[in-house]
């Protein structure tokens, strides 16, 4: 257990290294999501399953989803055909796929009784839920609030963003 | 959570936000000083997950749940005005916006 929390900080360590020295977008994303299953596999290791989840499933997945999106929103065309071909060649894959083959295998340890914890060394998502929903109720309502204003602050930016578009077009036909 | 000592995972919480800063002061790409602050906002997380993993508490991680909350807002946020940014000034320099127009 305790070296496969060291090689996971290694790891998490590398990758975000990557993430900030890195050139393309696109490869500095690659490195952050190695970077955030990292930091999953560590909240596994410290007995937070729940944390580890959400991790995955949120950071992982959501947010970077998210900045992908927009990166092909700032790249279209069809040269970035070319382009995807032209970056997808071993030397931008290897590092990434060689970082998530060492997680790979510690978690396979890790699950087939490499260290198991015992259900008293870990924190349950249920005692969790039951913290979320008791005395952090008000937390709760608050994170809500938060959350509906990002919706709204980036729905009325996008809205903006999408008649700009249309009156540019506009323009450049009468032109 | 006996085997690992709570001091090393703060240090790791603590080396992953320094590089977030870092991150932030070393970039112009304004997509990448987004993404150092993920860094940022991840590593905070950990300190809470580390610290609550320690005293075998649920509270850590229920912080971890509202960082997540926080972080999922501001990067709907930001990724919206980075393309506001791009749409005006057609780079993702951070330089170029340093002027501000009332």
């Amino acid at each position: 257990m305790t070296y496969a929390f060291y090689i996971a900080s290694a790891i998490a360590i590398a990758a975000t290294v990557r993430v900030i020295t890195g050139t393309h977008a696109i490869h500095a994303l690659l490195y952050l999501v190695v970077s955030f299953l990292a930091v999953a596999m560590i909240f596994l290791i410290l007995g937070a399953p729940f944390a580890a989840a959400l991790e995955v499933i949120v950071y992982a997945g959501a947010v970077l989803v998210l900045f992908v999106f927009v990166m092909m929103m700032l790249n279209p065309g069809p040269r970035s055909v070319v382009r995807e071909r032209r970056w997808l060649t071993p030397e931008i894959w290897v590092g990434p796929v060689i970082l998530t083959a060492v997680l790979l295998a510690e978690l396979i340890w890790v699950m087939t009784g490499g260290g198991v914890l015992l259900p008293g060394e870990l924190v349950s998502p249920k005692r969790t839920g039951a913290s979320l929903f008791g005395p952090y109720i008000l937390g709760v309502e608050m994170a809500s609030v938060l959350l509906l204003a990002g919706l709204v602050g980036a729905y009325h930016l996008a809205h903006d963003l999408g008649r700009r578009r249309e009156d540019e077009e506009e323009g450049g036909s009468r032109q | 959570m006996s085997a690992i000592p709570v001091e090393h995972g703060l240090i790791l919480a603590a080396v992953l936000f320094a590089l977030g800063v870092a991150g932030v002061l070393i970039r112009r790409d304004v997509l990448f000083i987004l993404l150092s602050l993920e860094i940022m906002l991840n590593a905070a997380a950990l300190a809470f997950v580390v610290a609550g993993a320690r005293w075998l508490q649920p509270d850590g991680q229920v912080m971890f749940v509202f960082i997540l909350a926080v972080a999922a807002a501001e990067v709907s946020v930001g990724l919206a005005l980075i393309l506001w940014m791009y749409s005006w000034h057609k780079t993702l320099d951070i330089d170029c916006a340093s002027k501000m127009r009332g």
